[in-house]
């Protein structure tokens, strides 16, 4: 064993050896140093286990190295680390601290031995070595270490060499995060080194409680002064910083500190030659003072200088400051506007996104058309990614809260037309999803709509670019669904028809075929139906439309007809929905139509036919290559296509030959059809909430049960079901179908009803799990209502039931200053996000009541101490703190011969309380008594923090009984001004 | 609060990293390389701050700055102020540059322990303790002092002397 070690000790790699391998591997790849590495990990496993110190230790600090640089696990090592950290030489015990500090963490089980080890680093005379255990804690300090080491930290916080005490104040944090009952004990020792003589000391104690009060402000209130006094005396930097930090927190809360604060962060900000503290005073005047006028003039004078600047750091912060100040004070943003805008086209992108994010921020219903237009042209001009930034946000910015700025949704629409455009976009799926959600919410954009639609489906280079498809897919669904506003259908199938829509997916192809199949309906009704208005007396049943069972029974029929399903067309229909809609649609549809119509009427009728001939011809050879497609949704669809068109030229031509018969039957049986598939196609889809599901109220007597094994037995006897269910569905309705003179017809009627049947007598099996068919509509109207047996007054009741709903969703908003007034747009009523709100930490709310405790027995004695002299036991103490290190047993002694104090009145303590505040405001004649004050605290603090230890709720103090004026004994706070100069870079 | 102190080079290669929050070996790995892919597309002549909340969470801030073949980078958040710690990274490298006699990446290569002494004595679990870049040598120096003298001692391992008094 002694052997190996020495050889380990003689020929172990050093550290500096490691990494000369190391440099010695990286370049070529021949002997990859993945392989070196793990060598040198095999090495480092056996070296640990050696009982020489100095050979372990240099295998924990490469361990070290290898882990934080090479991302090496060295969890493993943790009991090596201890072993390392009990060694008494300061080199090797560095070493094991560094170790620890990089490698522990709360779950490291180690870290129970390590509590003895600490105790005895911090009692230790070098400075160097209480040093390393305190950085180690601040690190890795947990609760059960905090709570043990508190007592030592306490005795180091009045130490009287700067350079542990700096670092105990700092470690404080760590063991108030941890350990909040620490508070009791080390509080008032923290609180005094904000007055310290000792800069260093002010300056950690100032770094605390910056921390501590951006996390709970409301608690550090009372120690405002101590602040205040800090702000006034301190030269330092950094420090002015961090209070800066702290009053930017604490001035919303009381007005009155705002006021006395203004006035000295005004002339820090003339005459500071440091841009970093010149930044966090215009950032406290922001945010903590806007409501001082002359401050915030000052402050945004300073931003535009910043703004302005050619350096790029204070740009950036310009801005940022300026993003402050959007919700509350616009103007400022408006005023550098010019600023703002030309940051757009600055080489750093952290920049551009920042002025983007003002520039949005700025955007109101007034502005919205200018800001846009400038964001656009930047657009064109910028890199991609940029670009994309641009338009996305655009987007967000204009449809937030159902497009709330947005007055004129004619330029909107046209806009994102425009924005389609823009050779970078790559914001197909958003600019899809809005043209449709405009389409539905917007009745009066439709129009608009369907133009803009045209240009993109007209335009074949679009189709090139993947990125435009989602785009070019809403465009088409928005004219085929909107047709009626198109002046030229014909035009519009011939775009959706061209050759190079092969370059589109399948799925958008789908949405193109389903769209000229509409527009080739609706053409086919104006075109060739609509003339003979008079004679054939069944067209007259169009305007009749509006009673609700008509319509239900047409659209069921026409979906058997076509073998139209509604699940084909992309799920999202819902015939049974809006009868109150249908009633202004087909009064609309009529006002809609007259002008296409009247165009038909005006021409030759023949000619008319002429052309229906040939765009029939046209759909026919377009489709017919598509009819063979691999893809279902493409073939199924240009199948259905492909029927209609055969269908319809049968009539077409046989009615030309036998036009003076005018022979009825035929005709009507086809333009039934077409009118049908017509009615069917200009059923009007509206939004449906996320969350209408949710709004079906509970039945009564509905029990739900947890665990949803039982469906296994119940559905047993019908596996086979979901097949033939889900023909059952599409086809559903059958039932009074009239035209059944075609045997296929019958068939698939008596197969939808046999599976119907056997829907029926499961709903009627097993009820409980169905909704009551009432309500289905609400829920989710995708098909017609499952129960076959419903009578119309059930029907008629479901409509009102439907017309309330839409009623209730309906939220029309005008402006009245809108010469033009806003289109209504269809909002659901509810909220469509949910934010949740996280609750406080309780960590947090235990430290902040530790605080308050602690705070509120502080005024208390900071008061009374005004004519308090303390007994003159407890000076004698103080000078030993003050003066010395203290013992931990005297420190003991004194904790335990200090639990004498009288039991206090809560009632002295809020007196307390109120007075402070009231003194706070007051000017500066009151300064000097606080300063006294202070001193007095000092002097009695170590008796303060002994009653709380002893008894939290604290006693009064003995000093405030005793009533004489300060004593003006004290040691004087010297306010020694360090030079440590924040540089400009 | 500064959260991380990260040096790397211009290759990526991480030379100290420091996290004054846990992470686990991999994840430090992990962002140094996030961090690298950051860094190498920025242009010159563009500010010194990144918006890095996507990378190390909320409330994140990153401040860097290129010296030859190195960047140093610093993470803190919204209790630190910007340009302070610009400053900071400035104050490191002074320190540096005094305590190795113009500074290279040689130097940090190699000196990996008293890296940590000097930054350890700049920042304390997260907190700015002490800015001066001559007292921070004075106390580094001392350390390398003590340093020294511990080890000189060592000079005789016990492992060797325990097996002469064999």
């Amino acid at each position: 064993m002694a052997n190996s070690s020495i050889m380990d000790t003689l020929f172990q790699r050093s550290l500096e050896d490691l990494i000369k391998g190391i440099r010695i591997h990286s370049p070529d790849a021949s002997t990859p140093i993945s392989a070196f590495l793990s060598k040198a990990m095999d090495e480092i496993r056996k070296e640990i286990k050696s009982t020489d110190p100095h050979t372990k230790s240099t295998a924990l600090l490469k361990l070290t190295y290898l882990s934080s640089l090479y991302g090496y696990d060295m969890s493993w090592a943790a009991f090596h680390a201890v072993e390392v950290i009990s060694y008494p030489r300061f080199s090797l015990k560095k070493i094991g601290y560094l170790s620890a500090s990089a490698s522990f963490n709360e779950d490291t089980e180690v870290l129970l031995l390590m509590t003895n080890q600490f105790r005895k680093d911090l009692s230790s005379p070098n400075d160097f070595e209480v040093s390393l255990a305190l950085q180690c804690l601040s690190v890795i300090g947990t609760t059960d270490l905090c709570r043990d080491l508190c007592n030592d930290l306490f005795t180091l916080l009045s130490s009287t060499r700067s350079y542990v005490k700096k670092k105990a104040i700092a470690v404080i944090l760590r063991v108030f995060s941890k350990y909040p009952d620490a508070v009791r004990v080390c509080f008032k020792r923290l609180v005094e080194n904000l007055e310290s003589s000792d800069p260093q000391a002010v300056c950690s104690a100032v770094g605390v409680f910056c921390e501590l009060t951006l996390q709970d402000p409301k608690t550090y209130l009372p120690l405002a002064p101590e602040f205040y006094r800090v702000l006034l005396d301190c030269r330092n930097n950094w420090v002015l910083i961090k209070v800066l930090k702290i009053f930017a927190k604490l001035a919303p809360l009381e007005p009155r500190l705002g006021r006395k604060i203004v006035e000295p962060i005004c002339e820090i900000m003339r005459r500071t030659m440091a841009k970093s503290l010149l930044f966090e005073c215009i950032r406290t005047v922001v945010n903590g003072l806007s409501d001082h006028e002359s401050a915030m003039k000052l402050a945004v004078s300073k931003v535009k200088e910043f703004l302005v600047d050619d350096d790029p750091n204070l740009k950036y912060l310009g801005l940022q400051a300026l993003s402050d100040l959007t919700s509350r004070h616009s103007w400022a943003v408006l005023e550098n506007q010019e600023a703002v805008v030309k940051s757009l086209s600055d080489v750093d992108p952290d920049i551009k996104l920042a002025s983007l994010r003002l520039l949005m921020a700025m955007v109101s219903d007034d502005n919205v058309a200018e800001i846009t237009k400038v964001l656009l042209n930047y657009a064109l001009k910028s890199d991609p990614q940029f670009c994309n930034e641009i338009l996305r946000s655009i987007l967000v910015t204009c449809s937030r809260n159902y497009y709330e700025i947005v007055f004129d949704f004619d330029w909107y629409v046209s806009l994102l037309g425009e924005m389609s455009r823009i050779p970078h976009c790559q914001v197909g799926e958003e600019i899809e999803s809005q043209l449709i959600d405009i389409g539905m919410r917007v009745k009066d954009a439709r129009p608009e709509l369907v133009n803009v639609g045209r240009d993109l489906l007209i335009d074949p280079a679009l189709l090139g670019n993947p990125f435009l498809h989602r785009i070019l897919s809403a465009a088409a669904w928005v004219s085929g669904e909107y047709v009626e506003f198109s002046r030229n259908p014909i035009e519009l199938i011939e775009a959706l028809l061209q050759p190079r829509t092969n370059l589109l997916p399948p799925s958008i192809r789908a949405v193109y075929i389903q769209s000229a199949f509409k527009i080739l309906v609706f053409f086919l009704q104006s075109n060739l139906w609509q003339q003979d208005e008079g004679a054939s007396s069944l067209i007259g049943d169009r305007t009749q439309g509006g009673s609700s069972p008509m319509i239900e029974a047409q659209l069921l029929e026409g979906n058997s007809l076509a073998t139209y399903g509604s699940m084909t067309n992309s799920g999202h229909r819902f015939c049974a929905g809006d009868s109150s809609r249908s009633v202004d649609e087909n009064g609309d549809e009529a006002v809609a139509r007259g002008q296409p119509v009247s165009l038909a009427v005006s021409g030759r009728e023949t000619s008319s036919q002429e052309s229906v001939v040939k765009l029939l011809n046209f759909i026919q050879t377009a489709m017919e290559s598509l009819s063979c497609s691999h893809e279902v949704e493409v073939q199924e669809r240009a199948r259905n296509v492909l029927g209609l068109v055969q269908l319809v030229k049968r009539y077409v031509l046989g009615c030309s030959v036998l036009h003076e018969e005018n022979s009825g039957k035929k005709e009507s049986e086809t333009s039934e059809i077409v009118k049908l598939i017509t009615d069917l196609c200009s059923e009007e889809l509206g939004p449906v909430s996320v969350s209408a599901q949710a709004r079906v109220p509970l039945p009564d007597g509905l029990t739900f049960q947890e665990d949803l094994s039982e469906l296994d037995t119940i559905y047993h006897d019908i596996q086979l079901q979901p097949s033939s269910f889900s023909l059952g569905m599409s086809r559903y309705g059958d039932k009074g179908f009239p035209l059944t003179s075609n045997g296929q017809f019958k068939e698939e009627s008596e197969s939808s009803t046999k599976s119907e049947s056997l829907l029926a007598e499961h709903r009627q099996r097993h009820g409980l799990y169905y909704l009551p068919s009432e309500k289905d509509g609400a829920a989710s109207a995708d098909y017609p209502p499952a129960s076959g047996e419903k009578v119309e007054g059930d029907r008629h009741d479901e409509m009102n039931d439907l017309v309330k709903l839409t009623e209730q969703s309906l939220t029309v908003k005008k402006k009245p200053h809108r010469a033009k007034p806003r289109p209504i747009v269809v909002k659901l009523d509810e909220g469509e996000n949910f934010i949740p709100t996280n609750k406080l930490e309780s960590q947090n709310d235990m430290l902040s009541g530790a605080v308050r405790d602690v705070l509120l027995g502080n005024e208390d004695v900071s008061i009374s101490s005004y004519g308090a002299d303390p007994p003159s036991k407890w000076k004698g103490k103080e000078k030993l703190i003050s003066d010395g290190p203290l013992d931990l047993r005297e420190n003991s002694v004194t904790v335990e011969s200090s639990d004498i104090g009288n039991p206090s009145s809560r009632r002295s303590k809020h007196k307390a309380h109120g007075k402070e505040r009231r003194q706070h405001g007051h000017g500066k004649n009151d300064e000097r008594r606080e300063e006294n004050s202070r001193k007095e605290k000092k002097k009695s603090s170590h008796h303060r923090h002994s009653r709380h230890k002893g008894d939290g709720k604290g006693g009064a103090s003995m000093a405030g009984k005793a009533a004489a004026d300060a004593p003006s004994d004290h040691r004087k706070i010297s306010t020694v001004h360090v030079r440590m100069q924040v540089r400009k870079k | 609060m500064i959260k991380a102190v990260i040096m790397m080079n211009t290759q990526g290669k991480p030379r100290l990293t420091k996290f004054y929050d846990f992470q686990p070996p991999e994840k430090q790995q992990e962002l140094v390389r996030t961090l690298y892919s950051v860094l190498c597309t920025r242009p010159e002549g563009v500010s010194n701050f990144v918006d890095v909340a996507s990378i190390f969470g909320p409330d994140s801030r990153l401040v860097y700055k290129h010296y030859a073949t190195l960047y140093f980078v610093f993470v803190y958040d919204s209790a630190e102020n910007e340009l302070a710690m610009l400053d900071l990274i400035q104050v490191f490298v002074e320190t540096l540059d005094k305590c190795f006699k113009n500074v290279c990446e040689l130097d940090i290569v190699f000196n990996y322990g008293k890296l940590h002494t000097i930054i350890d004595e700049i920042i304390f679990g997260g907190q700015v303790l002490e800015t001066n870049s001559a007292e921070i040598m004075r106390a580094v120096e001392e350390i390398s002092r003590l340093e020294a003298a511990s080890s000189t001692i060592s000079l005789v391992p016990k492992s060797v002397s325990n097996w002469r008094s064999r």
